[in-house]
């Protein structure tokens, strides 16, 4: 941490004051804020609190890191944003937002993916990184990225009605650092495995949660108040209003010797290298459909997703779907669709592969692809 | 009986059901139990040697079971096991 060289103002000291106030916080927990410099990677469900309450306490140089434009579906739980900002760059749009809670501190704006080529050079520049991100090959590389530079992670994960919150790489008193991610899972599930948040939805007020406890780990770790979440993994459940507090131990085996190629690590395969599957576009569908012509249109999405969107597909979820393989024809043209097309391309391969179909079509572009191009009635999510 | 927590990404494959109870005496019994009542489960926690898979998590109470006796660890009644999967949701989500 820096030295703790700067003074409050008057307006600052006001504004600060049900901190300085708190006896084991003082004056000195404040100024150490002001000094902190906290890289926030990711603006969204979980970046949102992170990024309000961090910077509502004070904290003086904040790092966002995100390249994703705000959508309206972000609006049920990223809270940092409003319907104004719908189609703007929340990194952008964070910072103004920020800055009219408190002007004084400073804000840093990343405008970009965090990637092998930035990360190590990103993370040096703080003291603390939150990660916020939503995907395994970034949570990986975060944590890397952390244990190479020698910060600390502060790290919360959401799904549906759960949360994951714990501390990682801290560095302890007697020099030693804690555990990090890769101590508690050595290795990330097979691609489709674990659903995201966009296929498997979450709980719009569970990253308020479990993200207000993220921005008090962070700050927690930089004022030296209280005993951070170091060794242990927090669990909340939500839907039952459970708590569990699990022991976290370093594990002698993990390596960090580099960052690596965490797409590769994390099995996923660059559509170049995918087997191709046929396709057809949604203007192709539409006409099949205004044509009356024979075909069976299956959709491959979960039930909740159907709930909200659908092109009366025959609904047969991914992880089902070898399980149904005798409930797709053989004899005519088969369509399968998603909300992207990723998931329905992953499920004509695994029948192909599995059964030997040769008449499954991929709709192109998915339910997205429908609403944008042929009916903007059906809602996108 | 022992209770296994099941985690909100796994409860699809056990109808919702957020509790499992088991008389196995050890956790490789009680997920043997919990994998032949809901055999969807069985890829998602088990490896083709039937291991338990690197990217979950078994606890039992508050400690790693592979800081114990790893599948083989005894539990009794009132044991409680938790299942803890990796979990990347934040951004999007």
């Amino acid at each position: 941490m820096h030295q703790n060289t700067n003074k409050l103002s008057s307006v600052e000291l006001s504004r600060y004051a049900r901190h300085i106030t708190i006896p084991e916080f003082g004056m000195e927990g404040q100024l150490k804020l002001k000094e902190a410099k906290v890289l926030v990677i990711g603006s969204g469900g979980l970046g949102s609190p992170v990024l309000l309450y961090l910077a509502a306490a004070g904290v003086g140089h904040i790092g966002i890191v995100d390249f994703d434009i705000v959508e309206d579906s972000n609006l049920q739980r990223q809270v940092l944003f409003n319907v104004n900002d719908v189609g703007k760059f929340k990194a952008e749009t964070a910072k103004a937002r920020l800055e009219a809670l408190n002007p004084y501190i400073d804000i840093a704006v990343y405008e970009t993916r965090f990637s092998t080529e930035n990360a190590r050079e990103l993370v040096q520049q703080y003291d603390v990184v939150a990660d916020g991100t939503d995907n395994f090959p970034t949570r990986y590389l975060v944590n890397d990225a952390c244990v190479l530079e020698g910060k600390t992670n502060v790290y919360a994960s959401i799904f549906q009605f759960e949360g994951q919150v714990s501390v990682f790489n801290y560095l302890k008193e007697d020099g030693t650092r804690g555990p990090n991610y890769r101590d508690l899972f050595p290795e990330p599930p097979p691609p489709g495995l674990v659903p995201n948040c966009a296929e498997g939805g979450v709980l719009g007020v569970l990253p308020g949660i479990i993200g207000s406890m993220q921005a008090s780990e962070v700050i927690k770790v930089i004022t030296g108040v209280g005993e951070p979440l170091v060794g242990r993994l927090f669990l909340f459940d939500a839907a039952n209003f459970t708590t569990r507090i699990l022991k976290v131990s370093n594990n002698p085996a993990t390596k960090i010797e580099g960052l690596i190629n965490y797409e590769q690590f994390c099995g996923i395969v660059p559509p170049s290298a995918q087997k191709a599957v046929k396709e057809v576009s949604v203007q192709e569908l539409n006409e099949l459909m205004i044509k009356g012509n024979d075909f069976q249109l299956i959709d491959v999405r979960e039930p909740y997703e159907f709930d909200i969107a659908n092109l009366d597909g025959e609904l047969i979820p991914l992880a089902s779907v070898t399980y149904a393989a005798n409930k797709i024809s053989r004899d005519k043209k088969v369509i399968i669709y998603c909300r992207s097309g990723v998931r329905s391309a992953n499920a004509i391969r695994e029948l192909e592969t599995l059964f030997g179909f040769g008449n499954l079509y991929n709709l192109k572009g998915g339910i997205l692809a429908w609403s944008k191009e042929i009916d903007s009635s059906v809602p996108t999510y | 009986m022992a209770k296994i927590i099941i985690p909100t990404p796994l409860r699809k494959f056990t109808d919702n059901a957020g509790i499992f109870e088991t008389n196995g005496s050890t956790v490789k019994e009680a997920i043997k139990d919990l994998t032949s009542v809901h055999s969807g489960l069985t890829r998602h926690l088990l490896d083709d040697k039937f291991k338990i898979r690197s990217f979950i998590k078994v606890y039992l109470g508050e400690n790693d079971i592979n800081s114990l006796q790893h599948e083989e660890t005894s539990i009794s009644n009132d044991s409680v096991i938790s299942i803890v999967p990796a979990i990347a949701g934040g951004c999007c989500c």
